[in-house]
């Protein structure tokens, strides 16, 4: 009340969360389905992934679908925000993207970072080729 | 030998006359509601008279993948047929709670999550079969949607041609410098497919990128 007087926002109640870092040598003897598998499990948890490197745009498009998969059979889970910077941050998204792709076929990019989080708790990455901001749910 | 020569000088001549125009399979992707199916009704009924499917404010309107075969293109002259694939939204999150925002009932609204969802599925398991891509981007939505990115990044790895579509250039918001700025190796067309602004320059692109493929 005191502070509604002097004008103090509240920022309200964040759900609980953590936020969890990944090397990339956690993952890099997985084949694709326990990669997936394993981000999955982490996010379920409601974990904000933060992964060193990032997979292959054909990982992540399987972890979109596996990710529908499972909404609807999961308790309370809308699905994920994903996130993936990579460079110098000067190329465009393609030079990343190809570089990425390149590095990605050969064992990780380890210069990016993927950043996954359950939608529940991360209402959404807004990204530019300079930064990312995680808008979080209240 | 003279008779020889003759029989294969008209098979040539019938085989090129009756030979049937290799369909190209187009498909259209992008995130929901980025104008996919607007831009494949536009297209289908300047060539076709009919239309490919419903459109909607709602996001995920399409969540069955669609079809329309042997839609004869003509650009200055020349025809090229293809097989129209118009896809449903990809996405990384669906919330039925966001479709109870448009007076739909709880039921109707999950069911159209749950349909969303396996039209992403669809939508993937697709990716494989296309010949061309137009990758559909809202020009009034930041670009740089990793949704896009992940796009981009598995037809660069199948090797399938991409032509960018900035949709709704007719909104102020509209910021196609953004898009050509994050995507500057493509071909970025701006176009409104509501209103029927620049297809001249997307039907040209297309056409070049078809050579591809």
């Amino acid at each position: 009340m005191a502070d509604k007087k002097r004008g103090v926002k509240h920022l309200g109640r964040i759900k609980g969360f953590a936020i969890q870092f990944l090397p990339y040598s956690e993952i890099r003897s997985l084949d694709s389905d326990e990669r997936i598998k394993k981000i999955l499990s982490i996010t379920l948890g409601n974990n904000i992934l933060i992964l060193q490197g990032r997979l292959t745009p054909n990982e992540e498009a399987r972890l979109i679908g596996d990710t529908m998969a499972m909404i609807g059979h999961v308790k309370q889970f809308k699905g994920i925000e994903l996130a993936v910077i990579s460079g110098n941050g000067k190329e465009s998204v393609f030079g990343k993207l190809k570089s990425g792709i390149a590095n990605a076929l050969v064992g990780g990019d380890f210069g990016a970072i993927t950043i996954i989080g359950p939608a529940t708790i991360v209402k959404e990455m807004k990204r530019n080729p300079k930064k990312i901001e995680l808008l979080l749910n209240r | 030998m003279a008779i020889k020569v003759f029989r294969n000088f008209f098979k040539r001549i019938f085989s090129s006359l009756f030979k049937q125009k290799k369909e190209i399979k187009l498909g259209f992707y992008g995130p929901p509601n980025a104008g996919k199916t607007s831009l494949a009704n536009r297209i289908c009924k300047d060539f076709t008279g009919q239309e490919m499917g419903t459109v909607s404010k709602i996001p995920h309107e399409t969540r069955k993948v669609q079809f329309k075969e042997k839609v004869e293109i003509e650009y200055k002259g020349k025809k090229m047929v293809f097989k129209m694939i118009d896809t449903p939204g990809i996405a990384t999150k669906i919330d039925y709670e966001n479709f109870l925002k448009y007076k739909m009932s709880k039921k109707d609204a999950k069911t159209r999550a749950k349909e969303a969802t396996q039209g992403v599925i669809e939508s993937i398991k697709w990716l494989d079969d296309m010949d061309l891509v137009v990758v559909v981007i809202d020009a009034t939505e930041n670009p740089y949607n990793q949704v896009n990115i992940t796009i981009i990044g598995n037809l660069v790895a199948r090797k399938i041609p991409v032509l960018i579509v900035a949709n709704k250039i007719d909104l102020k918001k509209a910021d196609i410098k953004k898009i050509e700025a994050a995507f500057p190796e493509y071909d970025v067309v701006g176009i409104s497919a509501r209103y029927g602004d620049n297809l001249e320059e997307f039907y040209e692109s297309i056409f070049k990128i078809s050579k591809k493929v």
